[in-house]
């Protein structure tokens, strides 16, 4: 078990989402960097679905029961083994009642606690994600305990590959031509490949809106399936970009559609940030 | 009927194809026969798919290597070499206690439409409304056949908590709130009825293309079903179609 001494800013229990019931309205959810965290499950040697801990802005603190070892990815938050510095994209040995503490982030946004085998908490319609009101909560509860299946503690890693850091560092993000994009004017689809677009204070799992709005008149149109890094543009001119926790149909124009790796670099974002879209080959 | 459709790349793993714009049944049918067709092509991959008013789109569980090559083989899977079977839907009665404290803005709502509110009542329970798709929220049907007689724009203002099972008119759709949630749909009545529940398997009893009804019930009615849905003896069962 993993016992939860702080909870840190929003830190929910996520895994590679709930595949197979957006027919029935269920957002995918599922670690919103999906590199950082797949990346901690490879270097365990866990199954890409493992569940992990994913962190937001503030990270938490938290004890370990039995003899593990984990990896630290995604932004940096300054990670403590019993108040001793830990290295981020490392396999770390740790022992019963050992002490991870998370500070600020200094660099992107969430941060991935991945363990040996993944956190082991309830399967509900096929996935570990935290999403009301699909599981209790949204996000993990003080003193709480999150089961793991202990192991001999070792720092064997299973992979070689290097992190790859343009995750955090690069805010270029490639897209394609939405649905809606044929839509646009010239003058909108300029505007919209060129300007630099900061993240607003609306920016969460569900989806992150951006600043300046983009001079529209084009109408709603029929609820149409939407997907995680679609970008809708709203009748007021609002660019919404949607996430892993977002509804699963839409009614305003799909003008983008974010790449996979366009929407974890998005995900290391937080209000202020700029980024640009640049339209995919 | 045979339509025109749209193939598109969505991204590195989703086709997107899309039928004329409209809220048309014999849209929807042709949706949901087309839905079989590719659900039988890809039987042994893992794919998810999902339909809405006038579009498909079919989510893959890995990235596909050459997406113009899938939707080539989309695109040979002809629409007009359905089979047209009946696609059988189920209808399924929907108990609902209209007014007072379960359809708080029935009175206000009536008054608007210059109804009375046994008209209002009557209407809304008189025909059979088709669920286009879930979508939106957890468990939301999305409801075709409001009758025009009841058609109201939404609040300007919406309400920042509306009850679970709340029944509500907004613009030219009737609908019910899977969960308390904020909305801005005039509430004129309330189902004991649980349009999502994580803890069964499907979480949802409907499908795209069933239809439902819906039976006004009294408030002693109301608080029977309720007690029987939390003790676990009250299962909804569909109605066989006409």
């Amino acid at each position: 078990m993993l016992r939860v001494l702080k909870t840190g800013f929003y830190s929910t229990i996520q895994d590679s989402g709930r595949f197979g019931y957006r027919k029935y309205g269920v957002p995918v959810s599922g670690a919103i960097d999906s590199y950082s965290s797949r990346f901690a499950n490879a270097l365990l040697g866990n199954d890409k679905n493992a569940a992990l801990v994913e962190m937001t802005i503030i990270g938490g603190i938290f004890e370990f029961l039995e003899p593990t070892s984990i990896v630290v990815s995604g932004a940096f938050m300054a990670p403590k083994l019993n108040d001793v510095a830990i290295k981020s994209n490392k396999v770390v040995a740790v022992q019963a009642n050992d002490i991870l503490s998370f500070g600020k982030t200094e660099n992107g946004i969430r941060a991935y606690l991945a363990i040996r085998g993944g956190f082991k908490t309830d399967v509900i319609l096929g996935s570990r994600s935290q999403y009301k009101p699909v599981s209790t909560h949204n996000v993990i509860q003080k003193d709480e305990c999150i089961p793991y299946k202990p192991e001999l503690s070792d720092s064997k890693s299973f992979s070689r590959v290097k992190y790859d850091k343009s995750v955090i560092d690069c805010n270029i993000l490639e897209s394609y031509q939405g649905p809606e994009f044929y839509m646009l004017n010239k003058y909108q689809k300029q505007t919209l490949l060129s300007t630099d677009y900061m993240v607003s204070n609306l920016n969460n799992r569900m989806a992150f809106q951006l600043e300046p709005s983009l001079e529209n008149n084009l109408l709603p149109i029929l609820s149409a399936p939407v997907l995680p890094g679609t970008v809708q543009l709203t009748p007021k001119g609002n660019l919404i970009v949607l996430m892993r926790d977002c509804q699963t149909t839409g009614g305003y124009p799909r003008v983008l559609q974010l790449t996979e790796k366009a929407i974890n670099k998005l995900a290391q974002k937080t209000s202020g940030n700029t980024i640009n879209f640049r339209l995919k080959e | 009927m045979e339509y025109k459709l749209k193939f598109s790349c969505y991204n590195e793993r989703s086709i997107l194809i899309e039928w004329p714009s409209l809220i048309d049944t014999n849209i929807l049918k042709s949706i949901l026969n087309f839905k079989k067709i590719i659900q039988s092509h890809y039987v042994k991959q893992s794919v998810e798919i999902i339909n809405a008013f006038n579009s498909i789109l079919i989510i893959y569980d890995y990235t596909i290597d050459n997406i113009n090559d899938e939707i080539l083989r989309l695109k040979s899977l002809k629409i007009n070499e359905i089979d047209i079977e009946d696609l059988k839907p189920n209808l399924w009665e929907i108990p609902v206690c209209y007014g007072n404290d379960f359809g708080v803005d029935l009175d206000d709502f009536s008054s608007k439409k210059d109804l009375s509110k046994r008209e209002v009542i009557d209407l809304h329970s008189k025909v059979n409304y088709t669920i286009y798709f879930i979508g939106f929220l957890p468990g939301f049907l999305y409801l075709g056949g409001l009758d025009k007689k009841l058609n109201l724009d939404r609040k300007s203002t919406p309400n920042l908590y509306v009850e679970k099972g709340s029944v509500g008119i907004g613009g030219n759709q009737t609908g019910i709130y899977p969960q308390d949630s904020p909305g801005g749909w005039h509430i004129i009545g309330k189902t004991p009825i649980e349009l999502f529940n994580p803890k069964t398997n499907p979480p949802s009893i409907f499908s795209s293309g069933d239809l439902i009804r819906f039976k006004p019930i009294s408030k002693s009615e109301y608080l029977e079903i309720e007690h029987q849905i939390d003790v676990g003896r009250f299962v909804l069962k569909p109605t066989l179609n006409a």
